[in-house]
């Protein structure tokens, strides 16, 4: 027993250096920019960076019309399937799972030549939709994770009584979904949102292919042309979704957090 | 329930009215964001210049270039997908059957939950500062002697590109094997004990059998995750590895192929793969669930 508990702690111990290095390491690279000392010199060109600020708000604003967007098509698709569709329930999860199957860069060269300035709907010939284009890429994105937090979250509560009960008291069925079920699963719209969030803020490929101005194709362009705002970007990157995911421990049930609650 | 049989009748009167309502924008999102997207891409692998259907897309992706691209790929994604897998099952069998205190378990899949996510092009810049040519690490190892790139390693080749693919594969591979390594009875490790088994014979005879289909499994699923993936390469490397979704991303931005429809075909080929990883993923992890519930 002993011998297996050395072994243990020596395979964690390795974890956390291979996983802490690139961190310390990126944090002590990003302190390097005034010659001889380490200062926060990098942090502070980024973040008074116009092309850093104008991305980032972008990304932010888009990634809550995607949370918001992401909400409307789960929450009352769950709850249907839960309450009286229960037959489309392998369709539908077959559907949520399809973002873990094709790989976004193929996903965005469908919407290309789908929605491209010569096709029936053209979508990114303006600008607003290339924004919606992108924007509904980022709810499939997200998807996955959001079907499943909400779902879990909805097998928690009871819907059917719930449903009865505020059909019995006059409630339509929009207050039912938003008044009843929305509050109750609360935790699991968040972890959703959370996860959603930490997926598109920085996201690379939908948007470049797009020619969107977020933020993950500026990372990409900073990445090309400096030395240690890089690394400045990748800290407050990793901070994002340490904070992201923080939040979901906090708020959520911790859907995907933690695998074990499938 | 006679009681709410009264008001019940209500949604029993329109049920399938307002439920299929209610599900509709999933359907036309899915539709118009997923689907059709997907199989317009399909459709025009089969097609030539004037939409006639052909086979040839699919033939010259035996054409040497792109032949190698795919290698390449599935060289990358094998090889951070073995060692992630390994590596990662290591560590979750650690933590949670090493006998580690109770913070161990917790603390890792937290962070795992935060690592398998932190992707794409910051995760490049991370590796840039620790092993590129002025990192940390490189800077470390050199002032004790050990000039990592005098020895032939170098970030933006192969190697860098799978070490640094592992950083979000092996935290995915403890997400997805923890259920399974939770799912071993405590009552299996002790009747093999009483009937006289060794740790070894009960690791081989009792454990590895139930354990491989999760383990392949979630190979699968590092697999194709790591065949998909191209931020991350792309910010590391440019085009200078050129595997597949650099290629297909290159031919988006400008037609390098000289013919969308052979870019249409790379797309295909792409999908298959992962495709063919997850359907193969999800099949082993219905057959673990059976022995896991």
């Amino acid at each position: 027993m002993k011998s297996s508990k050395f072994g243990a702690w020596a395979a964690i111990i390795l974890g956390v250096v291979y996983f802490l290095a690139p961190l310390l390491a990126t944090f002590e690279f990003s302190l390097r920019m005034r010659r001889g000392e380490y200062s926060f010199d990098a942090y502070r060109v980024v973040l008074a960076s116009g092309n850093f600020r104008d991305s980032f708000l972008y990304s932010t604003v888009l990634a809550f019309v995607t949370i918001i967007v992401g909400v409307l098509v789960v929450v009352p698709t769950a709850y249907w399937v839960q309450l009286r569709l229960p037959r489309l329930r392998g369709l539908v999860e077959f559907i949520t799972l399809l973002p873990l199957v094709v790989p976004a860069i193929v996903l965005v060269f469908g919407y290309i030549k789908l929605y491209g300035s010569s096709s029936l709907l053209p979508l990114t010939a303006t600008s607003l939709g290339a924004d919606a284009l992108l924007m509904f890429g980022y709810v499939g994105l997200g998807l996955p994770y959001m079907y499943r937090s909400v779902e879990t979250a909805l097998r928690a509560i009871d819907v059917r009584t719930l449903t009865e009960a505020a059909e019995s008291q006059g409630a339509g069925i929009l207050t039912i979904l938003f008044h009843i079920i929305l509050p109750n699963i609360r935790s699991g719209i968040l972890s959703g949102a959370f996860l959603t969030f930490a997926i598109v803020i920085g996201e690379f490929t939908f948007a470049s292919l797009l020619d969107r101005p977020a933020f993950g194709p500026y990372l990409q362009l900073i990445g090309a042309s400096r030395a240690y705002e890089p690394s400045a970007l990748a800290i407050i990157a990793f901070a994002l979704t340490w904070a992201c995911m923080g939040l979901i421990q906090l708020f959520g049930s911790g859907v995907r957090v933690s695998a074990d609650k499938r | 329930m006679t009681t709410v049989a009264a008001p019940a009748t209500r949604v029993l009167r329109f049920p399938n009215l307002a439920a299929w309502l209610g599900v509709a924008p999933f359907f036309v999102f899915a539709i118009m964001f997923l689907i059709a997207p997907t199989a317009s891409l399909l459709v025009g692998a089969f097609q030539d210049h004037d939409g006639a259907f052909t086979l040839s897309n699919l033939a010259r992706l035996w054409q040497p270039s792109i032949r190698l691209s795919y290698l390449l790929s599935i060289e990358v994604s094998l090889a951070s997908a073995f060692s992630g897998a390994l590596i990662g099952l290591a560590l979750a069998i650690a933590a949670l059957r090493g006998g580690l205190p109770g913070w161990v378990r917790p603390t890792l899949m937290t962070f795992s939950g935060v690592a398998s996510n932190f992707a794409g092009v910051p995760l490049a810049f991370a590796f840039m500062a620790t092993l590129g040519r002025l990192g940390f690490v490189t800077i470390v190892l050199r002032s004790v002697g050990f000039d990592i790139y005098a020895a032939g390693f170098n970030l933006f080749t192969f190697t860098g590109l799978t070490l640094t693919y592992l950083y979000f594969q092996i935290p995915l591979m403890v997400l997805v094997v923890a259920p399974a390594i939770d799912g071993l009875k405590a009552e299996w490790g002790e009747a093999a004990e009483i009937l006289g088994a060794g740790r070894l014979q009960y690791w081989r005879m009792v454990v590895l059998p139930i354990l491989w289909p999760s383990v392949l499994g979630a190979s699968l699923l590092l697999f194709a995750n790591a065949f998909g993936a191209i931020a991350t390469a792309y910010a590391l490397t440019g085009s200078f590895l050129n595997i597949v979704p650099i290629l297909l991303y290159a031919q988006i931005r400008g037609d390098v192929l000289h013919d969308p429809n052979l870019g249409y075909a790379l797309a295909l080929g792409m999908l298959l793969i992962t495709g063919l990883s997850n359907v193969a993923y999800l099949y082993l992890r219905a057959r673990s669930d059976r022995w896991l519930k």
